[in-house]
Parts: structure tokens; sequence; C-alpha cells
């Protein structure tokens, strides 16, 4: 063990209370860092859920349409111009929309609709626990998740709601597919999905399209645009990150978690520096006998930066544990705080920069030692 | 013959500011030849730490040059005079200066760690030196579980254990009783007996007379006296 590393760890147990305090500012800080980084990772992929689970190469949207939840129509004779298109195999209908259930009691809750093509290219509720999705066939049949059961009433498949003044039954029932907008997910097929919405028969939200093998989709992209005028054409990806620029930064909810992870950032230095400056203090007798000793600055550095570097792997120890309980216990939430080994390891590294770079107060302060206070001692 | 090993001419150094401002030195010439031990006396103010810590490249005298083994220590940045003293002077302190949180051995060690040597090596130099000192067996216990004459005899075995050319001392008796001061000469004087090291100690204690071969004598900032140490003194001042 090298002789810095022994004084830095010294002197850092050495007051206890300190160290201690040091420690426990360190964990708040990260722990807020985790908790809003993780909800952004989370928030993230909930924002896209529903077009990682459409099986759709290519969107084909009302122009201007910022979000999957975006209700806006387009005309569905589009469709028939998409299939013309060379390189399309398949362009199906979409309709999405908020509607009102009705409670076996007699409330009403908004839920919203997806419907979709059950035959061939359609958006379905995945992760079916009970029921059948070929079921959903049947009139006034839709599909709910477990989650929401309660909201909506119901305890299982074959009962029945409303929905628009509408009988509707549930055949098959999902788990897991949460919506983080909290309003439940109903999924149907297309034309009920128009009558719950009150959409008109002409009218979709979006075509759905699947390319022919081998068809390139740049191509069949550019060639969508051309023959349709008047639409948006989108890769799943460009969507999915269209959703997220909407989510996230649209509407402030991504910057309101960078600013409180900022905070978080900003008060863990404010208490590392200033506890690593009190301790260069309280050892300064020390510092300056290393120097008339002999000893280059670089010498003294290392032994503050150790101390930075032991508080920031003690603290982020802490810290990462308290992520994980966060983390499990928000799981099966509607916005989980996610932490990703990538996360993890950013955060390390900006526990470890921000503890560094505390250092440089203490280090300002050993650097005005006059090495001749020694004598006078 | 020995040589030099440390010089000083013409020395004048200004302490405090403003209406505070003192002249410490007022010009100052003094050399220290290997196997000397020199008594730096006088009076409470009279200049002695100044000039110890202008030997001791702490501080840069406003005017008047100092040579440390021949070599020039004007116009040397703070990380030179660092490297300076490391390599070329060990310092012993009145309050001892121990790492409060590093054992007695580890205390030895710092002086070779500073200069990058390998731990190894170092460890076993601190033994030695602590054995020299009569602390062999006392190389695990932190400072605060020695005694005063233990701790100063940690603080020489640190500033001989670089085998400079140098041991400048601050009055190292200044805390202890008489058999530690004697304990703690005897150590210095003993360093001295090797021509090419040179021992300066500051002090207002006579009863170290006779461990010195030279005494010199400061006042008001001016060196007013010097005088080799004989046999008769030394009886006298043992009496
Ligand atoms: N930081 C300072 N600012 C102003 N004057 C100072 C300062 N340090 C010392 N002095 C003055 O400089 C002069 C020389 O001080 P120095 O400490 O060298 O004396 P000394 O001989 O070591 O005294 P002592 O025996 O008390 O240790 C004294 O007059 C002292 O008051
Ligand atoms: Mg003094």
């Amino acid at each position: 063990m090298s002789l810095q590393f022994r004084l830095a760890s010294r002197n850092l147990f050495h007051d206890r209370l300190r160290f201690i305090a040091t420690i426990i500012g360190i964990i708040f800080s990260i722990v807020l860092v985790t908790v809003q980084m993780g909800l952004y990772v989370g928030f993230r992929r909930m924002v896209t859920t529903m077009i990682d689970h459409a099986p759709a190469q290519l969107w084909i949207m009302p122009v201007g349409t910022k979000c999957f939840e975006d209700p806006s129509l387009l005309d569905e004779r589009q469709r028939f111009r998409a299939l013309a298109v060379p390189g399309v195999a398949e362009a199906t209908p979409l309709v999405i929309g908020y509607a009102q259930w009705r409670l076996p009691q007699g409330t009403t809750t908004p839920v919203f609709v997806v419907g979709s093509e059950l035959r061939g290219l359609g958006l379905h509720p995945w992760n079916v626990v009970e029921g059948r999705l070929d079921d959903l066939s049947v009139p006034g049949a839709v599909a709910i998740d477990q989650t929401y059961f309660e909201r909506l009433g119901i305890t299982g498949v074959e009962q029945t709601a409303e929905l628009r003044d509408r009988k509707v039954q549930v055949m098959a029932v999902s788990k897991g597919i949460r919506s983080f907008t909290t309003t439940p997910y109903v999924f149907t097929d297309v034309e009920r999905a128009r009558s719950y919405t009150g959409t008109p028969a002409s009218k979709a939200s979006y075509l759905l399209v699947r390319l022919a093998p081998e068809a390139d989709l740049w191509k069949v992209q550019q060639g969508l645009r051309d023959s349709l005028g008047n639409v948006e054409v989108l890769t799943a990806s460009e969507f999915r990150n269209r959703s997220r620029s909407f989510w996230l930064f649209g509407t402030g909810a991504g910057a309101a978690l960078f600013a409180g992870a900022l905070l978080g950032v900003i008060v863990g230095t404010v208490i590392v520096a200033q506890t690593l400056y009190s301790s260069t203090k309280d050892h300064i007798n020390e510092f300056a006998t290393l120097r008339a000793i002999g000893s280059s600055s670089r010498y003294i550095y290392t032994v503050i930066i150790w101390q930075a570097l032991l508080s920031a792997i003690v603290g982020f120890a802490g810290a990462a544990g308290i992520g994980k309980i966060v983390a499990a216990a928000t799981a099966e939430s509607a916005l989980p705080v996610i932490m990703t080994p990538m996360l993890t390891v950013a955060l390390f590294l900006l526990t470890v920069t921000m503890c560094v770079g505390s250092a440089v107060a203490a280090i300002v302060k050993v650097m005005r030692i006059d090495p001749a206070m020694v004598f006078s001692r | 013959m020995t040589d030099v090993v440390l010089a000083a001419t013409d020395l004048v150094h200004h302490l405090g500011q403003g209406a505070g401002r003192v002249q410490a030195l007022k010009g100052v010439s003094l050399a220290l030849k290997g196997g000397e031990l020199v008594l730096l006396m006088g009076p409470s103010g009279s200049g002695k730490t100044t000039l110890l810590s202008i030997l001791g490249c702490l501080m840069t005298p406003d005017a008047g040059t100092v040579h440390v083994g021949g070599h020039a220590v004007a116009g040397l940045d703070s990380e030179a005079l660092a490297k300076l003293r490391r390599e070329r002077i060990g310092f012993i302190f009145q309050s001892y200066h121990l790492f409060p949180t590093l054992n007695a051995e580890d205390n030895v060690r710092l002086a070779l760690d500073v200069r990058g040597e390998r731990a190894r090596t170092a460890k076993a130099a601190a033994r030695e030196v602590l054995g020299t000192v009569g602390l062999g067996h006392k190389r695990k216990s932190l400072p605060r579980a020695l005694s005063g004459g233990e701790q100063q005899r940690v603080a020489i075995a640190r500033a001989i254990v670089g085998k400079t050319q140098v041991i400048l001392a601050d009055e190292p008796t200044g805390a202890l009783d008489t058999a530690n001061g004697q304990a703690i000469m005897t150590l210095l004087a003993d360093i001295a007996k090797d021509p090419s090291r040179a021992v300066l100690v500051v002090t207002h204690d006579p009863r170290i007379l006779p461990f010195a071969s030279r005494v010199v004598h400061i006042e008001d900032g001016r060196i007013v006296r010097e005088e080799a140490v004989t046999e008769s003194m030394k009886k006298v001042s043992n009496a």
C-alpha cells in the first residue's frame, strides 16, 4: 500500500463524523442523480413501447404527428396508393384515440383505444395470459391489461362493460402492457376502434407498412413519400426518435429530469468540496511538514485526490445499492427507474469526476502553504 | 580537508508588512563544513529561525546568496527548492511534526517516499535507522503512544534516514528534560562525526554546549561572535 494512499485513508477515517457526513452527502446526491437518470431511461423506453411492438417497418402518418398518441387522422384511401408502391408487401390501417369506458357499476374512466387488423399486420396485445387473441374477432370483443382490472371494473375474461355506449366484452387479458400516461390501453379491431373513438369510416391514424422481402427500406420510404404526398413516412426508428423527443423535450419532462440530476451534482460537489477543504485545513500542519521535508506538489495532490477517490468509491457503492433497491421497487410501476449497466458506469464516472473536481478547493488551499510555517508551530 | 556543505553570504531578510515590517537578518554570512556540529545561539527575536528557514531553502532571502552542496539556490522555483530539500537537507523541529496517523516506521519512511524510493528499500532503511535511535521495538507505535523524547527520536530518524549532507534543527531539545535532551544531542553529534555531513542546531540551552564543535552567536539580525568549543568549556558546562 502506498504511503500516499495510507495518509489519505487515515486522513479520511481519522475524523469519522466528517467522513460519514461526506459519504451521506455523496449518497444523497448520487441517488438523486440515479433516480432522475433512471427515470429518464425508463421514460425513454416507455414512450416507444407501442412502436416497439408494432411489426411495421414504415409508418405512414398525417403531417406533423408528434408521437404515437397524437390522434390526428389521414385518409384511408392512401392505403391503396401505398400498396401500389414497389417494395410494399402490406399496408394496414391503425386507429387510435381516447374513449370513455363505463364500468359495470356505472362510473366512467378514460381509456386509450388501439385498433388494428386482427389478421395480418396489426398492433396486437402481447403477453396474453387469459383468453385468446383470436377471440377478438367476436363482436364487441376487446383486450385489456391485468394492471387495470380494478380501474376498469373487470376481474377476468368474458366480463362486460361499455365503450361509447356500446357493449364490449373482455376476451383477452395481457400482462405488463402499461401506459406511462396511466390511461389504460384497450385493444380491438379497426372497425370497432373507429366506432369507439368516433373516427369516420374513411379515416385512420396510421398506416403500418411491411416491406416485401429484399426491398430497400430507404427506397420504399422515398417511393411512398413521392406517391402519397401530404403525409409523413417514417421508419420505425425515426418514429421512435420523434416520440422520444416530443415526450422528453417537447413536454419539458426530460429537461426537468436533467435539471434534477444537475441539482444533485451541484449539491454533491458542494458537500464534498466543503468536507475535503475542511479536512485539508485540519491537516494543514502535516501538509506543510510534507512540503518542508521536500515533497513535490504532485505528491501532496495525490494524497488529496486519493481522499476524493476513496470518498467517491464508498459513496458510489452506497448510492448504487440504494439505486438498485429503487429500481426493484419501481419495476412494476407505470414509470420504472431503470438502471442499465451503461447508466451505472456513467454514474460511477460522474461520482469520481464530481469528487475529484471537488478537490480543487483543497488543492488551492494546499498550494498556498508556506513551508516555513513548520518552524513557527 | 573537509568541504563546505552549506554556505550563506550577506543574507538580508525582512519579515512582516507595513508598520510591522522588521529587518530580521541584517547581513549574515555563515558556512558549515562537513563533520561539524554548530550551535546557533541568541536571544529571542534575534533571527535564528529566520536564518534557519533560509538556510533550509524554505524561504528565499531578500538579498544574499545560499549554496547547498556547492549549488546556488538563487532563482530556483518552489518545486526545484523542494527537490533540493528532499535530497540534501534533513529537518528537526521543536514540536517534532510527526504525522499523528502514521506509525513510527511510516513517519520515517516518508522522508524516502517523497523521493520516490521503492517501498521495500525505504522500509528496510526506516527500520535500521529506528534501531540506531533506539526505537527498534517501537516501530509500529503511533506518535501518541510515544513519550516526547521518543517522538523526537523518531523525528531525528526521519531527518537522517535520507543521509542528507545537512541537518537543520530548531530547538530540538526545547521540549525535553535533561536526560532526553542529552540522548538527542548524542545522536546528532554522532551524525556530525561523518566528515561529509554537518549539523546546525538552534538552541537557548547551554547544557548542550559540550556536543558542539562551534558556537555562533546572533543578536538583532547580525552574527556577533563565533567561538570554537574547547575542552575547558565542555568541562564547565558539564559541571
Ligand atoms: N511573520 C512575521 N512577521 C513579522 N515579524 C516577524 C515574523 N516572524 C518573525 N518576526 C520577527 O522577526 C524577528 C526574527 O524572528 P525569528 O523568529 O527569526 O527569531 P528567533 O531568534 O527564532 O526567536 P525565538 O528565539 O523566539 O524563536 C523577530 O523580531 C520577530 O518578532
Ligand atoms: Mg525561533
